[in-house]
């Protein structure tokens, strides 16, 4: 059986990292994209606005670098508080 | 050779790879029939994944989607990709842990009730079986373009080869010839879109592209496409959305949907460990992200070169004359999917938005009747190497994409709804004695009559493919995902809460649906046209899922709260779920 403090710990590092991921998540796809879009108009990339070009593929590479940073930094912390599978 | 020998081609070569790997993998055990056997490597279950994922809808309908509704469009490129964070973190580590092959088996185990276990059935084969419409819609029109069959007897020869190989197959082969599509629609979807950003843009990257000057004429692709739209009286590509409250709740309802849909969910048992199934979500993306990332390039750059090709001397010119028109716009014609008018009877193509108040001027002004040409958004991807003159080989190869698009899908889907209603059904809640090739074989005819059913109303759908499969999501969004994720944060939930919540949330859905787009989908039954100004709130049925899964959780907790906590045994296992060490193969239920 896992220590529970150790289990408490390991859970709440999980529970940090998915809600500061989330931040990062929420602000790309709902903030770049849609309520900041009007004053961020001026920035432009390739000839459209920067709200514009996150809401059509600068999300999805955001999206992408989230969920690979998630799964590294979480296979750390699983070995870092001995969680991982052998 | 003709251009229709030259499809039958590409179609013929696709399916011969896709029945050899399904006959050469077959399935052994009803272990082997589910879950593949549990040995499948991230990478390869990751472009499982985007195989399974990637429909009709993304292939056919998404990039059409974006391109007539510019940046409002972009809702279902947030919506399909956003989910995939929710599932890595959220769901998919942890239910690999638990271990079991189903979804509904999870919520019998977490919250200790049959009945709950049962709404999950049943919420299961309503999101699969509303997915299923839009498959058979999709491929039903992909078939009868391009074998020249009328759409009915397009559908039923999607569900007959659909059938063939899942049936035979099971998990297994289903894993393999997934692979197989993915690759086949991958090439398909960005063949046609490489040639079309070096013609615009002499820049061979199409995501690029789309950014780059066209030719040398000292505008960006985006730019160029605003200021014809402007002309014509068009919304503006990159304008704002005109509804932003839809907007949101759509990409919201997308994302969560996502995250719920079972049969994605489904495939994360079939890697060996829970750090896999992690890696596994990350890699389904990038797959995705390979179309997703092109869509909006083929969107902005088919809308260009169709404008173009009505306007070839720009807006302030003459359109192209009626009787000079191309090749491409006489095959669409016949379909139906593009028409055209000659309302003031002068043999020009006028192509304009006649609503708006540039639109009344330019009738008031050059003598124009109202808009004569009316083009369909599903036919954008399709006929995009046609616009572009194209040579035949890559209409052959969109051909043979599109088809893997859906047919991968609905096999997906057949393997989730067959084993709900063989193991969840059957075997666990009518007839426990039931031996291992029984209940194959209750698979089997539950997957026959799951496509008839499917086939039949995809004659008759609430919509087209991208639409259908957004309700699917909306049901998934609204019961699936709160019961399984509050299953795994929160100790607190109990067995009466979650199906409070999910008989709450899946309601809900699918009565504001069906009041809207008929009930059952039979056409005719709505109770209210479903246009703005009759939605309640304004919000559009395809949105309603986020906030139906936002009731779920209030009511969820509301009734757990007021009723006992759940057991220690329970809580135990919640705390199991969270942590990796000692996951093992997924087991036998």
């Amino acid at each position: 059986m896992v220590d529970k403090e150790v289990a408490q710990a390991y859970w709440k590092a999980n529970l940090r990292l998915i809600v500061g991921c989330m931040v990062v998540w929420a602000f790309t796809a709902y903030g770049i994209s849609m309520f900041l879009r009007p004053v961020l108009v001026g920035i432009t990339i390739g000839g459209v606005d920067i709200g514009f070009w996150f809401s059509q593929q600068g999300s999805i590479l955001t999206f992408i670098a989230l969920v690979f940073f998630y799964s590294w930094r979480m296979n750390q912390i699983d070995k870092h508080f001995g969680m991982a599978e052998e | 050779m003709s251009q229709f020998a030259v499809n039958m081609i590409f179609i013929g070569l696709s399916f011969a790879l896709y029945i050899g790997i399904a006959l050469w993998t077959r399935a052994g055990s009803t272990k082997e029939f589910y879950v593949a056997g549990g040995g499948i490597h991230p990478v390869t279950n990751g472009v499982a994944v985007a195989g399974d994922w990637m429909s009709a809808a993304s292939f056919l309908s998404m990039a059409g989607m974006v391109a007539f509704m510019g940046y409002a469009g972009s809702a279902f490129l947030m919506g399909w990709t956003g989910g995939y964070i929710l599932l890595a973190m959220l769901l998919a580590p942890y239910l690999r842990k638990f271990g079991k092959f189903t979804v509904p088996a999870f919520v019998e185990d977490r919250y200790q009730s049959r009945t709950a276990r049962m709404i999950a059935v049943v919420s299961l084969l309503c999101i699969s079986l509303t997915y299923m419409i839009g498959q058979m819609t999709g491929s039903g029109v992909v078939f009868a373009r391009y074998l020249n069959v009328s759409i009915d007897l397009g559908i039923w020869i999607a569900a007959g080869i659909t059938f063939f190989y899942a049936v035979l197959g099971g998990m297994k082969s289903v894993t393999y010839t997934q692979v197989a599509q993915y690759c086949v629609l991958i090439v398909a979807y960005l063949v046609p879109p490489i040639f079309i950003s070096m013609q615009l843009t002499g820049n061979p990257i199409p995501q690029l592209g789309m950014l780059s000057e066209v030719g040398n004429e000292g505008i960006n692709v985006i730019p160029k496409l605003d200021g014809i739209l402007a002309e014509l009286g068009f919304a503006e590509y990159t304008g704002f959305a005109a509804d932003p409250l839809n907007y949101f709740l759509l990409t919201a309802t997308l994302m969560v949907g996502t995250a719920g849909l079972p049969h994605v969910i489904a495939r994360f048992f079939t890697v060996r460990k829970v750090a896999e199934a992690r890696w596994s979500a990350g890699w389904a993306l990038v797959f995705i992200a390979l179309l997703y990332l092109t869509a909006p390039a083929v969107a902005s750059m088919a809308r260009l070169n169709l404008m173009e090709t009505v306007y070839p001397n720009g807006a302030q010119a003459d359109p192209i004359d009626y009787e000079h028109r191309p090749d491409w716009m006489n095959n669409w014609l016949e379909t139906g999917l593009l028409k055209f008018e000659d309302k003031n009877g002068d043999g020009l193509i006028q192509y304009y938005n006649d609503a708006s108040a540039k639109g009344k001027e330019l009738t008031a002004e050059r003598g124009w009747a109202g808009n004569e040409l009316t083009v369909n958004n599903d036919i954008i991807v399709v006929a995009n190497p046609e616009i572009a003159k194209l040579p035949g080989w890559t209409i052959g190869l969109m051909a043979a994409g599109a088809i893997a698009a859906a047919l991968s899908t609905a096999a997906g889907l057949l393997m989730a709804i067959s084993s709900a209603v063989s193991h969840d059904i059957v075997k666990v809640a009518l007839k426990p004695d039931m031996t291992e090739k029984g209940e194959m074989n209750v698979a089997r005819i539950a997957m026959l009559a799951t496509l008839m059913l499917s086939a039949y109303l995809g004659m008759n759908p609430p919509g087209f493919a991208a639409q259908t499969v957004a309700l699917a999501f909306g049901l998934a969004a609204s019961s699936l995902f709160p019961a399984l994720m509050m299953g795994i944060f929160s100790r607190r939930i109990n067995g009466k809460g979650a199906i409070a919540g999910m008989l709450a949330g899946i309601t809900l859905t699918l009565v504001y649906i069906f009041m809207f787009k008929g009930w059952f989908f039979i056409a005719g039954t709505n109770n209210f046209p479903d246009t703005a100004e009759y939605w309640f709130f304004g919000v559009n049925p395809l949105g309603i899922g986020f906030i139906a899964a936002i009731v779920n959780f209030i009511v969820a907790y509301a009734v757990s709260l007021s009723t006992e906590e759940p057991s220690q045994e329970i809580q135990d296992l919640v705390e199991s779920v969270r942590y990796p060490k000692g996951a093992g193969a997924a087991m036998d239920h």
